[in-house]
């Protein structure tokens, strides 16, 4: 295709005639405001800000495509004016009426407002005839934020969710849940990740968690997923795909942490407990195909849709919960703590983690595995609070419960989990340890892939599934043939946890690649790469676990489910 | 023979009488020029605008005409699906009427279908019917594709107003005489619709119907919202624009009742797809209501934004009728 040469403020660029001016000066660093713009989800033009002046029209640039000889004009008086009154209009009252602003914390729109001197006040805003809705313990939607640019209700779509609509109309337009009782929230919290205001966004715990770390009677633990370390760097304006691992560590250290562990810890735990369940069933053909069940948002969506399906999940918890319970049982008696004062906060990139660490049902002797979760987006708040700068400190190692195998950080990519699984099926199918680790049909940000793994005499037949559009695909594959799979991974959000409800804002696909490839770099790199041979794990199963009732190692390591109601 | 019609329209002059004022012969010809496996014709009977009230008497009192029109379109596109997208209130009121008279014309295979809408002002907008027709959010579309070429589920549509397929039937019987139909409300005599020529100007409109008023006055024309506002001595020489409403005010309408009922009008029927709109309009009228002087230069900042920043028609012509209120009445006072 044919290049089209134009110019953006007098300085000529050359581009893809099928990307829009706004795209294009986004990418040569040129800043024009927007709000309902995302590369990934369709083009409406409705927030109006992103204004340009071509030939002595202001027009918008996100629908705009350049033309050969185009002019474009982005900070021209009238357009300054301009987008001045809609972002006025656009973004009055949300000061008022926003939590973070209100408390004085981080918030990228009030960041963005002081850019370009918009006040909030100057127009009135209508309170909007609807309430705070809150999907369980994972996300909230606001409609008194809300700047109907419909992002939520596109991502909401495109995932196949389809439980957020636009309801209302002129002032009162705003996004809400669907009336169609039959459709319920998965709590993967894309709407989050994907609102460009804070209308919808995680319900925040940052506050009981600062709590926890002003009280001088806490042993508080931090641990963070695999996903966080690659995509916090972002929030303090490091390249997309910069691993902060080190740096992570130490802020969560500054920030008065006291012990640092991992979730990539509790990950290969889970694999081995996950593994060995699957070498089981596969033995007596039983229960099979097995999913994974790590993503409370897939977990959700088999409760509420396919409560037949149930037995097919795997029984093992997720690598947070394993974690907190080690920690809280394990590491506490060693430590001679009393679980009791042990605070477990989870740095995760999602928002159902939050309503998956409030499930009962996951208590070990009447304690919650994990107290507190905080999405990768609410710590950067928390750093930026404490005045806490991640790029300026410097990296460090965590600590004894922290140590794990490059298995386990891949869990953050779609493929993740079931490549570590694999890693560690193959040793205890064959005996032998696997030389080429990386299962490469596995990898990848496409949304279904599938393999055939030769594993000793045996051909294990995998699928990999990212977002509820084909979650549905696999159950109606599985529902016609029951053989068509032997094991099943399954993630709600596009790419796996690396594009969680709870990242960055803005996520988007190329984005997630980045920081997928970042994950695999991490696993690469390093020595410990199965997570059998992790040996604080193996200490934990062969001095701890072994010697427990099956009742109590079955209260620790596994989980059972049921039929849930809407909103449940 | 059918090709013979669109000759004929052009002779005549048609544009559409939906308000956008479109040459009625090149909307047929874009939409026959497009290849597709399906085509559709819909009338547009939303009407959603104060002061405007002739397509429902079109429909009352001449359903052959309009049916006739649009059969006409159907053999010229040949194609046999079409819609009449029209306001609950109006179904209420003629809808099993219509329904009989769409029987008797049941040759060719056409296939007529009734799309009942909430009534709302954009559910006149072509791409927000043709949303709302599809089962979606009635909001515009981005245009480009225009409807001629994807329209009602991604195939060509052609949508006419009622007026528009009336006129084309008189056009085919050779009964067109350029004339059009007035909507005239306000404290007048006769208030009702009329079929005049279109080329007369306002006070001759105002006389011939008895209209004329015996007080000092000024005049909307083309819809009470959306309509430009002349004063009276400009009724002199200005024609009928747009859609066709006149509607009479008394010179001392207080300017901030004026206002509000515009504005209460705008913000109520914004759809909410764009933020000038949706939010420039609930602010106008904000403003006014808070104001005990009229803020005019505050107003217009705003109505320049949802003037050259509106995302369609709707949020476009809010501007209209105040800007051109304060020109013609208010400075001339």
């Amino acid at each position: 295709m044919s290049e089209i040469n134009f110019k953006i403020d007098n300085i000529p660029h050359s581009a893809n005639p099928d990307e829009s001016v706004l795209q294009i000066a986004l990418r040569e660093g040129v800043d024009i405001p927007h709000f309902c713009h995302h590369d990934d989800l369709p083009t409406e033009a409705r927030c109006r800000t992103c204004l340009v002046e071509v030939e002595g029209k202001v027009v918008t640039s996100c629908n705009l495509k350049p033309a050969e000889g185009m002019d474009v004009f982005t900070d021209t008086p009238r357009v300054k004016e301009m987008r001045l009154r809609n972002m006025e209009l656009l973004l009055a009252g949300h000061r008022e009426d926003c939590p973070k602003c209100q408390k004085g914390l981080h918030c990228r729109v009030s960041v963005l407002m002081d850019r370009y001197g918009v006040s909030g006040i100057k127009y009135k805003s209508p309170k909007a005839d609807a309430h705070l809705h809150k999907m369980c313990q994972a996300a909230e939607i606001d409609p008194q934020l809300c700047i109907a640019c419909n992002k939520c209700v596109e991502i909401c779509e495109k995932t196949g969710s389809n439980f957020l609509e636009m309801k209302g109309k002129n002032a009162q337009t705003h996004a809400a849940p669907t009336d169609r009782t039959t459709i319920d929230c998965i709590y993967c919290g894309q709407c989050t990740v994907h609102c460009p205001v804070g209308a919808v966004r995680e319900q925040n715990e940052i506050e009981p968690v600062e709590r926890a770390l002003d009280d001088p009677d806490k042993i508080v633990i931090a641990q963070m997923a695999p996903s966080v370390r690659v995509s916090i760097g972002e929030e303090f304006g490091m390249p997309v795909g910069t691993d902060s691992t080190g740096q992570a560590f130490t802020a969560f250290r500054e920030l008065g942490f006291d012990k640092v562990f991992d979730v990539n810890m509790g990950a290969d735990i889970t694999t081995i407990v996950e593994a060995g369940e699957l070498i089981e069933r596969i033995k007596e053909n039983k229960n099979l195909p097995m999913f994974t069940s790590c993503c409370p948002a897939w977990v959700k969506h088999m409760e509420f849709y396919h409560p037949d399906l149930l037995p097919h999940l795997t029984t093992s918890r997720s690598p947070q919960i394993h974690a907190g319970a080690a920690y809280k049982t394990w590491w506490a008696k060693k430590e001679n703590i009393d679980p009791k004062n042990i605070v477990v906060v989870s740095f995760m990139p999602c928002t159902s983690k939050k309503y998956e660490a409030r499930h009962r049902k996951l208590n070990v002797n009447d304690l919650r595995p994990v107290d507190y979760v905080l999405t990768t987006r609410e710590w950067a708040v928390l750093l930026k609070k404490r005045g806490i700068n991640l790029p300026e400190l410097e990296p460090s190692e965590p600590d004894s419960l922290g140590l794990y195998s490059g298995a386990a950080a891949i869990y953050g990519a779609s493929g993740g989990v079931m490549e570590s699984a694999l890693r560690t099926a193959y040793f205890e199918l064959t005996g032998e340890e696997l030389e080429k680790v990386e299962f490469e049909a596995v990898r990848g940000v496409e949304g279904f892939k599938k393999a055939e793994i030769k594993i000793g005499d045996r051909v294990i037949k995998v699928a990999v599934i990212a977002t509820a559009k084909n979650m549905n695909k696999i159950i109606a594959e599985i529902t016609a043939d029951k053989s068509a799979y032997d094991y099943v991974e399954v993630m709600a959000c596009p790419g796996g946890c690396i594009g969680g409800g709870g990242q960055p804002v803005p996520t988007t696909m190329e984005i997630v690649k980045k920081r997928t490839e970042a994950l695999y770099n991490i696993d690469s790199s390093m020595e410990l790469r199965k997570a059998h041979l992790n040996p604080v794990v193996r200490d934990f199963f062969d001095n701890y676990v072994s010697k427990l009732s099956e009742e109590e190692r079955k209260s620790i390591l596994e989980t059972h489910y049921s039929h849930k109601n809407r909103y449940e | 023979m059918n090709d013979d019609i669109v000759e004929k329209i052009e002779q005549a002059g048609l544009i559409g009488r939906g308000g956008a004022g479109y040459p009625t012969a090149k909307k047929w010809r874009d939409i026959k020029s497009v290849q597709s496996d399906k085509k559709y014709v819909i009338c547009n009977a939303s009407e959603g605008e104060i002061g405007l009230f002739k397509d429902i008497h079109i429909l009352e009192n001449h359903p052959e005409e309009v049916v006739h029109g649009m059969e006409l379109a159907l053999d010229y596109l040949e194609t046999n699906k079409a819609f009449f997208n029209i306001n609950r209130n109006y179904y209420e009121k003629i809808g099993p009427m219509l329904r009989e008279v769409v029987q008797h014309h049941n040759y060719h295979n056409h296939d007529f279908q009734f799309f009942i809408e909430e009534p709302s002002y954009i559910g006149g907008e072509e791409t927000a019917l043709l949303n709302a027709i599809e089962g979606k959010r009635t909001e515009p579309r981005q245009k480009p594709p225009f409807p001629s070429v994807f329209g009602l589920f991604g195939r060509p549509t052609l949508i006419n107003n009622v007026e528009t397929f009336f006129n084309v039937a008189l056009v085919d019987k050779n009964e067109y005489k350029g004339d059009r139909f007035y909507c005239i409300s306000g404290p007048v005599n006769s208030p009702g619709v009329y079929h005049l020529p279109a080329d007369w100007d306002i006070a001759k409109v105002l006389r011939e119907t008895g209209n004329y008023p015996d007080f000092e006055f000024f005049v909307q024309l083309g819809g009470s919202a959306s309509g430009l506002v002349f004063n009276q001595e400009q009724a002199n020489t200005q024609k009928m624009v747009g859609a066709g409403g006149l509607e009479i005010y008394p010179k001392d309408t207080a300017p901030k009742d004026l206002l509000l009922r515009w504005l209460y009008f705008y913000q109520r029927e914004s759809c909410g797809k764009c933020a000038p709109c949706r939010m420039g309009t609930y602010a106008l009228k904000e403003i006014i209501e808070e104001s005990t002087e009229i803020p005019w230069d505050e107003i217009f900042k705003v109505l320049e934004v949802t003037k050259e920043t509106s995302f369609c028609g709707l949020g476009k012509s809010v501007n209209e009728p105040i800007e051109s209120y304060y020109s013609n009445v208010i400075k001339e006072q």
